[in-house]
């Protein structure tokens, strides 16, 4: 019979860890932040029952997570666009209309926020962190490729423990605009010719909608920032669990600059006039 | 309860004044709980020149007993050749609800009137019948908790049919602004013994 609070070996390699005290040394080690475990034979399993969260309900669950969101981030040949609402909910309850989507890792390098606010605020703060360090050690930056690497990485050292994240890692660096998708599942995806684009959150498909019409690696910047406003605007309209404020962020090559910010309530006029104007010309 | 409840959402709010009586509700039509179809969802039903019904819940039963109710009020005026007051709709609700004690139509009414004394009559029912009355204000459906805040800080006695609308609205608006799954637009009527005043209100659209 196992002992309480003795994880299964090989289960969770990174942070079950070797046993060793202190804080652990290596960069390799820096995202293994160590958190108390349930004492329970199968921590994993524990954890997914009781507290991971569903889909859009918590159905049952002791734990509660805000998840309503509408992200996207696509490229361009003027770098990326990065474009978010700002409505964190509680259920069917509307928490904060005022939340910040997009979280500065560093002057280069952004990351979105949907699935649990909390994850993602501590391990993108953690992200920022371990890239720090890595242009400490290297005197150069980290590319966007390690640095979204570093945190699949993370996610999938934590894999089936409940973590609720869906995020995108952009930047500029040696290589160009950069653009990668990463969730709780250790899921990790470049941005390419075939995929420029990515939307994450419960208004990801409305916001896919306006992409897919829409969108040409040719846009002009200002045709660009629109196209970001409008796809959120869209998905605030249809989706119930987004709306609030929209934030829109330009990746350029010597940094992020924040373009855009302001009530999507305000845009309804001039979309709804404009969809008017198509229907009856 | 059922989670048909909040299918389609909703948020309706009635509350009395000096000699009015008002109903406020929103537009919007939702699709389990993500989509937003339409804003344009009618959720209030007047059922005699004094008196309005508001049917919060699932949508489907919601057009269903409003048209149910609408036969059983024709019924009633052939039949007896007169009007029915607000307090004999609320118990006729009551008993129409609870015949359905087994399998219930999902929605919670709401009823706002003025009697032949010009007396406003305000109740509301849980989804199998269960009737309440109230001197001040009554609501129902998904944003019920946020609205029972505002109309508990806002509601004050002897209102007249201006200040009632304008307590209705702001009511409405700020209730629906926390609630995910109703807004999108809403409509306020207000009863007075010589006039109905039906406004539509602009809401934020997200």
């Amino acid at each position: 019979m196992d002992l309480l609070g003795a994880p299964k070996r090989g289960m969770f390699r990174d942070f079950a860890g070797t046993g060793a005290a202190g804080l652990p040394n290596g960069c390799d080690s820096i995202s293994e932040a160590r958190f108390a475990l349930p004492a329970v034979q199968d921590p994993a399993t524990f954890v997914e029952t009781h507290f991971s969260p569903g889909t859009y309900e918590d159905n049952g669950k002791r734990v509660k997570f805000s998840k309503g969101t509408t992200t996207l981030a696509f490229k361009f040949k003027g770098g990326v666009i990065v474009s978010v609402d700002s409505r964190a909910s509680q259920g069917s309850y509307i928490g904060s209309q005022t939340v910040k989507k997009v979280i500065e890792i560093n002057p280069y390098l952004l990351g979105t926020m949907a699935g649990g606010a909390a994850d993602c605020l501590f391990w993108e703060r953690n992200l920022g962190m371990q890239c720090r360090i890595f242009e400490l050690r290297n005197k150069e930056r980290i590319s966007v490729a390690a640095a979204s690497k570093l945190l699949a990485n993370t996610m999938n050292s934590y894999k089936g423990m409940g973590l609720s994240m869906g995020t995108m890692i952009t930047g500029w660096d040696k290589k160009g605009p950069q653009l990668y998708y990463v969730d709780n599942d250790g899921t990790r995806l470049k941005a390419d010719e075939n995929k420029p684009y990515f939307c994450v959150g419960s208004g990801g498909t409305f916001a896919y909608g306006v992409l897919d019409t829409n969108w040409s690696f040719d846009l002009s910047d200002e045709e660009a920032i629109e196209l970001g406003k409008r796809a959120i605007y869209h998905a605030t309209y249809r989706d119930a669990y987004s709306g609030g404020v929209n934030n829109v962020y330009h990746v350029q090559e010597n940094g992020w600059v924040q373009v855009y910010s302001d009530d999507t309530y305000k845009s309804h006029d001039k979309y709804s006039a404009e969809r008017e104007a198509a229907a009856n010309p | 309860m059922s989670g048909l409840m909040e299918y389609n959402g909703s948020a309706i709010v009635a509350m009395t004044g000096e000699n009015c009586v008002g109903i406020a509700a929103d537009t919007r039509h939702g699709i389990r709980q993500l989509q937003t179809v339409s804003c344009n969802r009618q959720k209030t039903f007047q059922v005699t020149d004094q008196c309005f019904v508001g049917l919060a819940g699932l949508a489907t039963d919601v057009q269903t007993l409003s048209q149910l109710l609408n036969f059983r009020m024709k019924l009633f005026t052939l039949r007896e050749e007169r009007k029915m007051q607000p307090r004999m709709i609320g118990n006729m609700i009551s008993s129409m609800l609870y015949e359905k004690r087994f399998g219930p139509w999902f929605t919670e009414p709401v009823v706002a009137g003025l009697d032949d004394n010009h007396k406003p009559f305000v109740c509301a029912f849980d989804f199998i019948g269960c009737l309440s009355t109230a001197e001040d204000f009554v609501v129902s459906g998904t944003t019920s908790e946020q609205l029972f805040g505002v109309c508990e800080s806002f509601w004050r006695p002897g209102m007249n049919k201006d200040e009632l609308f304008e307590t209705l609205s702001q009511c409405l608006l700020s209730g629906v602004d926390r609630d995910c799954l109703a807004g999108w637009g809403g409509v306020v009527h207000v009863i007075t013994p010589d006039e109905i005043i039906t406004k539509k209100l602009k809401g934020r659209m997200d």
